[in-house]
């Protein structure tokens, strides 16, 4: 993933100014910020739903704007909220993305067992808790069998078991050779899984305090501009 | 082969519409609701007069399909935002017309119903008289549905995008949609009268031609609506 001189304004108002970031095959980045920093707004800039406003960014040398297609086709992007139909089962929900995915529904079984839903997999996702839900979300984001991650607080409402889950599934891209985005707001659920870290602040990447960054166990602290 | 994955995303994107609408049954309740009381406040401002019910039975049901379907075209979307699912959408690999043609589908099945509730009230309401050519006013309606989905679902996915969407759609959608209700009208009121004239044919051509040409423009302009 390579950013570079990013921009995004929505109305009068910038939110970033100016993202630079290469993240390389093997590695997982975390991305600090306080709400309202435009974590997010990188990540759906880099899944394709949001054009720059300037600026470029290229995923596996694909253009995000111009071989938008193509990149979605390798991104798999978790976001903030679990975006699941709530009067369908978490079977159903799953069929739907395998039809879109243009995949086998043997896949979506696979991927409901790996969460551990299989046991609720005729369930309507409504009566589901955040946490199902998000584990849920989880399994959407196994199904496509993503090269890159783009995940929006991957482990907000997830219990300790949960966040073991999404660890071993970003520890898996990681080490088949993807890459991986983590917007957090803190660094302590992901201790172990990133390369380093970096912060936005006032839409810019800012250099990580030590004392933010001591909650990080391995890999060394950097900061790209 | 792409058009099967294609023609695969077109059903999914259907049937998960169709399904959640008829599951929450607040929806479809809500909508088959609003147009046969449409139709039952215009029969009782109309009085008993039995011609004058006929003679308005065409514009009628055709008013109570608008009301009802806009309220449906704003629901399918509706269902994406509410939940935060219209990025997961958005973000699967494949061309962006699947999900116009899904949604498209969807609405044309979920409209098809509600047709055949409002016309059979309207039928009964309305006492009006099945004309020899029955069939020919059924491809009349099946065009003029067809008409008020097309632009129904391409403004309804566009009006998404903002806030103020239920007040944005029937503002862009109204205009838009005056040739094809006219053409449909006057169609439908000439094969319920003796058309003497075959004033019908010329309007069901006009009826063709108009979801022929909204049909291709909105499938041409729905991925840069879409875009962000």
């Amino acid at each position: 993933m390579n950013l570079s001189g990013l921009g995004k304004r929505f109305g009068a108002r910038w939110v970033l100014r100016g993202v630079t970031l290469e993240v390389s095959r093997g590695e997982a980045v975390g991305l600090l910020g306080a709400n309202g920093s435009g974590k997010s707004t990188i990540l759906r800039i880099l899944g394709t739903l949001l054009n720059p406003t300037v600026g470029t960014a290229t995923i596996d040398e694909l253009d995000i704007v111009r071989d938008a297609s193509a990149v979605r086709g390798r991104v798999g992007y978790l976001a903030h909220t679990p975006g699941l139909y709530d009067d369908l089962t978490a079977r159903e929900n799953l069929r739907f993305a395998a039809d879109m995915l243009g995949l086998g529904y043997a896949a979506v079984e696979e991927s409901l067992d790996r969460v551990g839903l299989s046991n609720v997999a005729g369930d309507r996702v409504r009566g589901f808790s955040a946490g199902m839900q998000r584990r849920l979300g989880i399994a959407r984001l196994i199904l496509r069998a993503p090269r890159i991650l783009l995940l929006d607080e991957p482990y907000s409402n997830l219990d300790a078991e949960g966040i073991d889950l999404m660890n071993s599934i970003l520890g898996d891209v990681v080490r088949a050779g993807g890459a991986a985005l983590v917007a957090l707001h803190e660094l302590a659920p992901a201790r172990g899984m990133l390369a380093r870290t970096v912060s936005l602040v006032d839409g810019r990447i800012e250099p990580v305090s030590p004392a933010l960054a001591a909650g990080e166990r391995t890999g060394p602290m950097s900061v790209v501009r | 082969m792409a058009w099967r994955d294609d023609w695969r995303r077109v059903r999914a994107i259907a049937r998960k519409d169709v399904t959640t609408e008829l599951r929450a049954k607040a929806g479809f309740n809500s909508v088959a609701s609003l147009g046969v009381t449409i139709l039952i406040l215009l029969g009782l401002a109309l009085g008993p007069d039995a011609q004058a019910l006929r003679d308005a039975a065409v514009g009628a049901v055709w008013l109570a399909l608008l009301f009802s379907g806009v309220l449906a075209f704003n629901r399918s979307f509706q269902v994406e935002l509410e939940s935060g699912a219209l990025e997961p959408l958005l973000q699967y690999p494949g061309p962006r017309w699947t999900i116009f043609a899904g949604k498209l589908l969807g609405n044309l099945i979920f409209l098809t119903l509600m047709v055949t509730i409002v016309v059979a009230v309207g039928v009964v309401l309305f006492s009006v008289r099945i004309p020899s050519r029955w069939p020919t006013l059924l491809g009349v309606l099946a065009l003029g549905v067809v008409g008020l989905v097309v632009l129904g679902t391409f403004y309804a996915s566009m009006a998404s995008r903002s806030r103020a969407r239920e007040v944005l759609l029937p503002l862009l959608l109204f205009p838009m949609l005056v040739p094809v209700l006219v053409a449909a009208t006057t169609a439908s009121k000439a094969l319920l009268g003796a058309d003497l004239m075959h004033d019908a044919d010329a309007w069901i051509r006009l009826l063709a031609a108009y979801d022929v040409i909204f049909l291709i423009a909105t499938f041409l302009a729905f991925e840069h609506v879409i875009e962000a």
